[in-house]
């Protein structure tokens, strides 16, 4: 394995811990970025070019800025009082430290029966669109459509509402 | 040494396993919703992954499926914080411990 993926794996592991651990909400947020940039630079270290520019402008561009909107529209800048993690969090620290030991297991055990293809790949964009006209038309179609109807559902979910008393 | 393929999915793993501590240890929904993109980026990641190590690279059907993981991830976040901002309207507060009742 070349040392550029122990960067980067380690880049995004790092970002991703940072974005857990970190008190203050912006900075979390600018810890993921951190992350979906590692993970694009990775999907570029696995030959997946189209995939990696489609992680930057979508990760980055769009779900991270949305992060930042959501974080400053609901004050969540502001520090709570009574800490960042909730009361339960030994016990899902506990869910995900096995959730992560079964994963590591299963991969380690079957290490010798996994594929080993080391050619790169002759892909291009041409037959990415090519496929995605040709034999994943029909999913294509049904994305647009779910993107149409979550910018529309977000639009009314987030709508202004009628005045009501304040509890 | 481990293979490639392991590498990327020990990674992969890993990032998993971060962010559902983060979406399950964090007070805030809007770090909930941070750390299940996590974990769709993990699964991204393995699809990446097992296509450029898989027997036919060239039907494109790992890459295909990130592709379309990544735009529905995207409508997910886009509802997801509509969602929490409208919570935050109603009961002025993002903090799940505090969020205990349905009515609204």
């Amino acid at each position: 394995m070349s040392p550029i993926f122990y960067i980067l794996a380690a880049l995004t592991i790092a970002g991703g811990l940072a974005t857990v651990l970190l008190k203050h909400l912006v900075h979390s947020a600018l810890a993921v970025s951190v992350a979906f940039a590692g993970l694009a630079l990775l999907y570029l270290e696995l030959d997946a070019q189209f995939a990696g520019f489609a992680q930057i402008l979508v990760y980055i561009g769009a779900v991270a800025i949305l992060i930042v909107f959501a974080i400053l529209l609901t004050r969540g800048a502001e520090r709570p009082q009574d800490g960042v993690f909730s009361r339960t969090w030994f016990v899902g620290l506990v869910i995900a430290a096995a959730v992560f030991a079964v994963l590591a297991w299963t991969v380690m055990q079957s290490i010798r029966a996994v594929l080993q293809q080391t050619a790169i790949p002759a892909v291009t964009v041409r037959d990415i669109g090519n496929a995605l006209v040709g034999r994943y038309v029909l999913p294509l179609e049904i994305v647009a459509l779910l993107l149409t109807a979550a910018t529309i559902g977000a639009v009314i979910v987030a709508m202004h509402e009628k005045e009501r008393p304040k509890p | 040494m481990t293979t490639p393929l392991a590498g990327y999915l020990l990674v992969a793993a890993l990032l998993f396993a971060i962010g559902l501590a983060g979406a399950l240890t964090r007070r805030n929904a809007i770090l909930v919703l941070i750390g299940i993109e996590l974990m769709l980026n993990a699964a991204n990641l393995n699809l990446i992954a097992f296509w450029r190590f898989g027997p036919h690279p060239e039907l494109l059907t790992g890459m295909m499926f990130a592709i379309f993981s990544i735009a529905v991830a995207a409508a997910e976040a886009a509802v997801g914080l509509g969602l929490v901002i409208s919570i935050y309207r109603h009961t002025n507060t993002t903090d799940l411990d505090k969020m205990n009742r349905m009515k609204g």
